[in-house]
């Protein structure tokens, strides 16, 4: 099993911690993993992104010109990421701020309300665990043991307080992702 | 008339060249002021007791070779850089002694950033620092510090403000940063003068035994091949050109560190 | 067994240096290298280790208190980034003429000038070819993981303590901006004072207690002395070209076209080797580990029955040349590659190949 997935959206909203989170819990399930961010002067409000890498085999590549899954999180990252999705893969995105919607057939097209549920659970800030947890359904490829392991090995310690908010984030993004039709 | 060997007797002597300066003959010129110098450290690292635990830094300048001629273990710095490699020394080896011996070209000019940083930290080393207002290694050409209208190599028509800026009094501005424990301008020109620069060049070595930031002694010197004089008339014209630009005397001392610059300076 | 985690490579730089021994750190802030510096500050290592740390006020002044450090005989280490390691040139000269161990880690990115904070391979040239003012060599290795980012710490203090040589990690923003598994090694104390006397008390500028001064310089003033004292760092470089080539190779075995690439770059061409064999093409990949010494007799051998080989690297060529040489017309060889901070594709490498090698051998 190799799973290539690149997470995109404005930097602050936890592409990058989203993405730690995720390798780190592959690193929990004996995989091999990479992380790999576009760095630079993106700030908080700029464009972020994340490649990261799950496999049963030593990672080789650790940057790619496309992916499995694609999770986007807004227009620019949309319109740079949409047609890089593998033929068969996963396109997964919050539909908020989105003015273009994708328009692929050749993949399978997932939305999750992250923003509006973030806001519903009354802290912005579980966002990117919602958007884990809808990726985590589509993809169950990591046991959410590993998950709640990763979580601790990535966050600092002062943080673990957050962890069972950060769990039901996830819960409510694997109950809240649907399959999104095109028009 | 005694015999020569009744008067060599150990109760007789009343001079002895340092252990710590060794027996190469020395390549500077007739006059200059690096050899005294050398004696004073030398006779510093004597009377300390402090040779086997000291590390120079020796300059790109005339003061290159003083690994021949003080014995202990030196460092060879490039041009500017050894309050650097005095820091990388001082901080690694902190129990030891360590010093910079630069002139005012390596000091003054390219190694202005080293220099004031060190200071500027407090680094616990000390320097020695030989301002002849020439480049004389290489030949006798401007320094930052070269006075007004002075002519060298490189100012064949004299310093022209205009052109070059002022002498720069590179002592004065380091005394200004609080690392700075103990700053003092001296000369080898006469007895007198001799006297009191390794009084000074002694409490320099001992500030940094105390620990308390930087000391550096400025020797104000002369050059008389860069300044094209006899030995003599470079004395004369440095005690009537120099010395009222660089005026002798201490600048700072906080060599019994008062409340206040403990505060300021805490000892490490 | 160490401890596995997840860590970005610039932080198992540091964290590698903390564990094997190191004395002290001296660096200056730059882009995409300064978690390594701001990892140590977070650490304190002083406190545990009693690894000395200092944000020097530039480049030039923090590889002259390395300079200053190694002079000493304590493992010392400082990093930067392309511009800063421009910088750094004129104390690597002085270190290697005064012949002293040293460990520098260049997390190479864009130029020339202010380029790029992005990716590149463009200081081979200046890693391998001395770099600063001379003649003279430093070891360099080229990590492709972040593992081989924490091994070649310690194994880079050994060579230059084994040599008396600066040992360059040549790195750039990919590994030192990713995060992989890393284990991490056991802590080792760091030497104590008897312990470098012993080791290095015949150069080492550690007082003179008990022994005749040292001194540490690079300054050789009569002609007859300095060529002397080159033909010695030349004999050593020779010995080391002899002794300490690294290198990997993936499916050489069967292999008709050979990449040749390092680093980061190394990594893509795996992936490419991958892509290549699903084909049916049969292509491998051979990694110098070492650049400097190039793994020359190596790719020799592989010439002699490679039907082509190809430098893929984020350079103009650089290590191309390398290669050419090494080959010396045996078989065809050709250059991939993409710059200022362009990372090159595997399959965008596998096309190159194809068209430029494969391509060209069938139409012959």
């Amino acid at each position: 099993m190799t799973e290539e997935i690149i997470i995109a959206g404005f930097g602050g909203q936890g592409v990058l911690s989203m993405g730690k989170i995720l390798a780190y819990s592959g690193v929990m399930q004996n995989q091999e993993v990479s992380w790999m961010p576009a760095y630079g002067p993106e700030m908080r409000g700029g464009t972020a992104n994340v490649t990261v890498i799950l496999s049963d085999e030593k990672v080789s590549s650790p940057i790619l010109h496309e992916y499995d899954t694609a999770i986007v999180l807004n227009q620019q990252s949309m319109n740079k990421f949409e047609k890089a999705v593998k033929p068969g893969g996963i396109l997964l995105f919050d539909p908020n701020g989105i003015t273009t919607p994708p328009t692929r057939t050749d993949i399978n097209i997932y939305k999750i309300e992250g923003t509006a549920e973030a806001a519903n659970m009354g802290n912005p800030k579980t966002f990117n665990m919602i958007i884990l947890g809808a990726y985590l359904k589509l993809k169950p490829i990591i046991k959410m043991e590993n998950v709640e392991k990763g979580l601790q090995n990535s966050l600092p310690e002062r943080h673990h307080k957050l962890i069972p908010l950060n769990l039901k984030a996830i819960d409510m993004g694997m109950e809240k992702v649907e399959k999104f039709s095109l028009q | 008339m005694s015999n020569i060997n009744d008067i060599i007797k150990p109760e007789n002597l009343v001079y002895k060249k340092a252990d710590a300066l060794s027996d190469n003959i020395m390549h500077y010129c007739p006059g200059c002021s690096h050899g005294t110098v050398h004696k004073l450290i030398a006779e510093t690292l004597d009377e300390l007791g402090i040779q086997d635990k000291t590390i120079g830094v020796s300059p790109v300048g005339c003061g290159v070779f003083a690994y021949n001629y003080i014995n202990c273990d030196w460092q060879q710095a490039a041009h500017g850089r050894a309050p650097a490699l005095a820091t990388g020394t001082k901080r690694l080896m902190p129990d030891h002694y360590v010093f910079t011996y630069q002139g005012d070209g390596d000091l003054a000019s390219i190694g202005t950033s080293e220099i004031m940083h060190a200071v500027n930290r407090g680094e616990n080393i000390t320097v020695i620092f030989i301002n002849n207002g020439i480049y004389g290694m290489t030949g006798g050409q401007m320094a930052p510090t070269t006075l007004v209208g002075m002519e060298t190599s490189s100012s064949p028509y004299g310093r022209d403000i205009s052109i070059h800026g002022y002498p720069i009094k590179i002592t004065e501005i380091l005394a200004q940063l609080p690392g700075a424990a103990y700053v003092t301008r001296q000369s080898v020109h006469n007895a007198t003068a001799v006297r009191k620069a390794k009084k000074a060049v002694k409490k320099a070595f001992e500030v940094q035994g105390k620990a308390i930031g930087t000391s550096i002694v400025e020797i104000v010197s002369t050059c008389s091949s860069g300044w094209k004089m006899t030995p003599t008339g470079a004395n004369e014209w440095m005690t009537e050109n120099m010395f009222p630009n660089y005026p002798l005397g201490d600048i700072v001392d906080k060599s019994k560190p008062k409340q206040e610059d403990l505060e300021q300076f805490p000892l490490k | 067994m160490g401890e596995l985690k997840l860590m970005k490579g610039n932080e198992v730089i540091a964290e590698a240096a903390i564990r094997c021994g190191c004395d002290g750190y001296f660096g200056y802030p730059i882009t995409p290298q300064s978690e390594i510096m701001e990892y140590l500050a977070l650490r304190e290592p002083w406190k545990e280790t009693g690894m000395v740390f200092l944000q020097a006020e530039s480049e030039v002044a923090a590889i002259n208190m390395i300079y200053g450090g190694a002079s000493c005989g304590k493992r010392v280490m400082t990093t930067s980034s392309s511009p800063g390691m421009s910088l750094m040139m004129e104390g690597l000269s002085y270190i290697a003429g005064a012949e002293l161990p040293c460990v520098i880690v260049n997390i190479v990115r864009g130029g020339p000038g202010l380029g790029t904070i992005q990716p590149s391979q463009a200081d081979y040239n200046q890693a391998t070819k001395g770099g600063g003012h001379g003649d003279y060599q430093s070891i360099v290795l080229a990590p492709a993981t972040v593992q081989e980012m924490y091994d070649f710490v310690e194994l880079s203090f050994d060579l230059a303590f084994k040599y008396r040589i600066p040992a360059i990690i040549l790195s750039d923003g990919v590994i030192g901006q990713m995060m992989e598994k890393v284990t991490l090694g056991e802590f080792k104390p760091r030497w104590t004072a008897e312990q470098i006397e012993q080791m290095s008390g015949s150069w080492a500028t550690t007082g003179m207690k008990g022994r005749k001064m040292n001194v540490t310089t690079s300054l050789r003033l009569q002609s007859e002395d300095l060529e002397k004292h080159n033909n010695n760092l030349q004999a050593k470089y020779r010995t080391i070209e002899k002794e300490e080539v690294r290198f990997d190779e993936y499916m050489t075995d069967d292999a008709e076209y050979i990449l040749v690439a390092y680093g980061s770059s190394a990594r893509i061409c795996h992936k490419t080797v991958e892509l290549a064999r699903e084909k049916g093409l049969k292509v491998g990949l051979l990694r110098p580990i070492t650049v400097w010494p190039y793994p020359t007799k190596r790719l020799q051998e592989l010439a002699q029955k490679a039907k082509g080989m190809m430098a893929v690297e984020m350079s103009a060529g650089q290590m191309f040349i390398d290669l050419k040489l090494a080959v010396n017309g045996k078989t065809p060889v050709e250059y991939y590659g993409r710059m200022g901070g362009m990372v090159p594709s595997p399959s965008e490498v596998l096309g190159a190949l194809e068209k430029q090698l494969i391509g060209g051998a069938n139409n012959e």
